[in-house]
């Protein structure tokens, strides 16, 4: 029953990242492929029916996880206590700035907005990037079964090493450049014209530089987490995983070469599926690895509430996904096709008014 | 300045407060805007249209705010009171996951689809979107208050041998008795927010002779709303709500009275000061033996003071208990009065040319928050020292990594923050309201309007 949870958790979240990705890399690119005022509300127009619906996601992922696993949910938040705030400021401006730009039509209220989309997105997109990082990495859980950590405090990974040191920003970075390759993929297939083209130009660009960064992630996970690649190389669940990564690869290549851009975009949502499903794979049973010793290992079995709760849950999650994922091909179904954005209609309250 | 428990409980206590002032509108404008919906479908009178219109756009605004406000929230579990989240992770994880898989789902789906998409659904369609987002956010007030209630009267759980609580009967938790009568007080509080809202900004229209037709529709709405969500407010949700209190929590009920000395006949202040260092209320003006009588059904019955309870008990701040509690009674009754009185001059047909009366309503658009809020305060510091009554006490609840420092930072930066937040809102709903209903304007520009205008459907 710990197992199947583990796998919900892992679902809902990876099912988070695809979908919130996919924004998150378009916020972080939009200054630089879109540059006319249509041409941003062409890249907003085509992300805000969903990204509300994409966040929940992570929210709905949150819930799972205090649900199933109450111990991990509160020993991992407050131990990155100042991290996840940080996220949540980054998450309240991005919302903003999506929700409140459209409202006034001053040319210098949409500009502000529009730097603050980008650079809270691509923050977001580091920050939770590093988080992965720390997760891989283990953290300094002590025989209290609790841990705190700095932000920084030697750039090397180890026991005095912070949220951020060399290998977390590494996988930030890593996570920035493969959710812009993501986002640009979705802006490439769901707009026309000279958005299209310069998305396309970015996803190509971060492609590239994402295959090279892949090969620096995977050898300094070995190095740092030994064990998982250990416990990985004999689980043939993960070898899977590993091929999924390989054919999201190949379909995000050949969508490129092709100009098949949907083709492209959903190589990528493979792509990105497959290295979280190995690194929960490689991981289970533990949720948090302790740096200090495996005996302090915080595992699925120790953090679990009791099965009575898990198989209720079990019930209504069997009813309540499905009607989410109803939802959700609605709402996709409803928005489907290129996105095209018409001229603004004049706005009665110019702005001198209010 | 370095205790940490004071600025978890600040930061929480702020956090929260502010939230709510979001939600408790939208749940209750969700209602309203369905009603409105439902007239303009039946009657095809396009001025319910419109103002279901003004109001979706006041309610898209809020909402906002409420999501960003609100995820902070379901964080602060985790990172501020990570002993009590795995003390009681166990029960109350089946809560916080139901409203994320039935209510946020629902809700984040067709709020784009009600606010931007009545030009390409049906009139019918559009209806059940907007129904469909009533359903979504008054299920996700139910699954937070079922969360709270659980804090307020634990049932359905278990003690395991870790010293953790289980869930024991998923139908006991949730369905427990306190939530039940907290969810119907505190939506009833939520439409009263939402119709003087509503109330409000018409009067101000009417006073200034703008939009006349749309302002008089709402006004009329608005005041029939507050009339009966005000009566509910007070019986039975507040009436049986009080009872919950009187049986489950003694203690509490004491401090919210101000009643130190035990004993058949307890009389209910009206107004008076407590004064707990000398353990009395001070210049009370009381109703004799009323309380014994609400709160237990006959004058003679036996209530609880806080003299035969040890200090270490206690709500840790009888007096904001006392006065909070006082305060939402008092304007509660004042909602009454306005409500039921306005009603009659509608029903004579004297409200839209008594001046003096829209000036009321225009001014009384703050004192619904204030009641909730402290009628939230009420409940807050009336559950302490528990942070699940009877079993764990708050002080034991925080997380013991992150110190005081930290905490004051993360309060300051959300104090900032929400301000800021705060501004925004207050210059864009004084926008919409100085631009009112005119059906001149086109939908907002929000992205989803584009998207759906020119979506390039097959």
């Amino acid at each position: 029953m710990e197992m199947l949870w583990y796998g919900v958790v892992s679902v809902m979240l990876a099912v988070y990242v695809v979908l919130d990705g996919f924004d998150l890399g378009a916020g972080a690119l939009h200054l630089f492929v879109a540059r006319t005022d249509t041409e941003r509300r062409t890249v907003l127009g085509a992300i805000g029916p969903v990204w509300d619906g994409n966040e929940v996601w992570l929210l709905a992922g949150g819930g799972a996880l205090v649900l199933a696993f109450p111990l991990a949910y509160a020993v991992g938040f407050s131990g990155f206590y100042l991290p996840l705030v940080l996220v949540l400021w980054l998450l309240v401006l991005r919302g903003l700035s999506i929700e409140l730009r459209s409202h006034v039509p001053n040319p210098l209220w949409r500009a502000f907005w529009d730097v603050v989309f980008a650079l809270a997105s691509a923050l977001l997109a580091v920050v939770l990037g590093a988080a992965l990082g720390n997760v891989i990495r283990g953290v300094p859980i002590d025989e209290s079964g609790t841990f705190g950590l700095p932000l920084f405090a030697e750039a090397l990974p180890g026991l005095r090493s912070g949220v951020l040191d060399l290998y977390t920003v590494l996988v930030g970075v890593f996570t920035l450049v493969g959710l812009t390759a993501h986002g640009g993929l979705f802006l490439a297939w769901k707009t026309e014209g000279p958005v299209q083209a310069r998305s396309l130009r970015a996803a190509r660009f971060a492609v590239a530089l994402l295959a090279v960064l892949f090969v620096a992630v995977s050898w300094a996970t070995v190095r740092v987490q030994p064990a998982l690649a250990e416990a990985g190389s004999r689980r043939p669940l993960v070898w899977l995983t590993l091929l999924v990564v390989a054919a999201g690869m190949a379909a995000l290549v050949r969508g490129l070469l092709k100009n098949q851009t949907g083709l492209a975009f959903g190589g990528s949502a493979l792509f990105l599926v497959g290295l979280l499903a190995s690194a929960a794979g490689a991981s289970w049973p533990v949720l948090l690895h302790s740096t200090v010793s495996p005996r302090f290992d915080l595992t699925a079995q120790a953090a679990a509430s009791q099965g009575y709760a898990l198989r209720t849950a079990l019930t209504w999650t069997l009813i309540g996904l499905p009607l989410a994922c109803a939802y959700f091909v609605y709402l996709a179904r409803t928005f489907r096709g290129p996105f095209r954005v018409e001229p603004e209609a004049p706005q009665p309250s110019g702005p001198g008014r209010a | 300045m370095t205790d940490p428990l004071f600025w978890h409980r600040l930061q929480f206590g702020f956090t929260v407060t502010y939230h709510y002032l979001f939600p408790q509108l939208t749940m209750g404008l969700a209602l309203l805007i369905v009603i409105f919906k439902w007239r303009a479908l039946k009657t095809g009178d396009a001025g319910w249209d419109a103002a279901a219109r003004f109001w979706a756009r006041i309610f898209g605004l809020n909402f906002a705010v409420g999501v960003v406000t609100g995820i902070p929230m379901e964080f602060q579990f985790g990172t501020n009171w990570a002993r009590f989240s795995a003390f009681s992770g166990g029960v109350i994880g089946t809560t916080l996951a139901m409203e994320g898989m039935f209510a946020f789902f629902l809700e984040s789906t067709f709020l784009g689809l009600f606010l931007y998409g009545e030009k390409r659904l049906s009139p019918r369609a559009h209806f059940a979107s907007a129904v469909a987002l009533f359903v979504g956010s008054w299920l996700s007030g139910y699954f937070i208050i079922a969360t709270n209630a659980f804090m307020q009267h634990p049932v359905g759980y278990l003690v395991a041998a870790d010293g953790r609580l289980h869930l024991n009967d998923f139908w006991a938790f949730v369905l427990n008795p306190w939530a039940l009568w907290q969810y119907a007080h505190n939506m009833c509080a939520s439409v009263l927010t939402a119709a003087f809202v509503v109330s409000a900004i018409s009067a101000f229209w009417l006073l200034l002779g703008q939009f006349q037709d749309v302002a008089s529709r709402c006004l009329r709405a608005g005041v029939v709303a507050a009339a009966i969500a005000s009566v509910l407010q007070l019986f039975p949700t507040g009436d049986r709500q009080g009872r919950m209190v009187a049986d489950h929590q003694p203690v509490a009920l004491a401090a919210m009275e101000g009643v130190f000395e035990s004993g058949p006949g307890a009389h209910l202040a009206i107004i008076g000061q407590p004064d707990v260092k000398h353990r009395r209320l001070v210049n009370p003006v009381e109703v004799p033996g009323m309380l014994s009588f609400l709160a237990y059904g006959s004058f003679g019955s036996t209530v609880l003071g806080l003299n035969d309870v040890p200090e270490d008990l206690w709500p840790d701040n009888v007096e904001l208990t006392y006065y909070a509690y006082h305060v939402m009674v008092g304007l509660g009754t004042m909602f009454i009065a306005l409500g039921l009185f306005s009603a009659l001059w509608l029903y004579l047909g004297k409200l839209l040319q008594s001046r003096w009366l829209l000036w009321i309503w225009m001014l009384a658009l703050p004192f619904p928050y204030i009641a909730t809020t402290a009628g939230w305060v009420t409940a807050e510091l009336a559950r302490q020292p528990w942070i699940v009554h009877g079993l764990m006490r708050t002080s034991q609840g925080t997380s013991l990594r992150v110190d005081a420092g930290s905490t004051v930072f993360t309060l300051a930066g959300f104090a900032g923050l929400y301000l800021v937040v705060g501004l925004l809102f207050l210059y864009l709903v004084g926008r919409e309201i100085a631009h009112g209903p005119a059906p001149s304007r086109a939908p907002p520009r929000a992205p989803a309007a584009a998207a759906l205008a020119g979506g390039g459907r097959a």
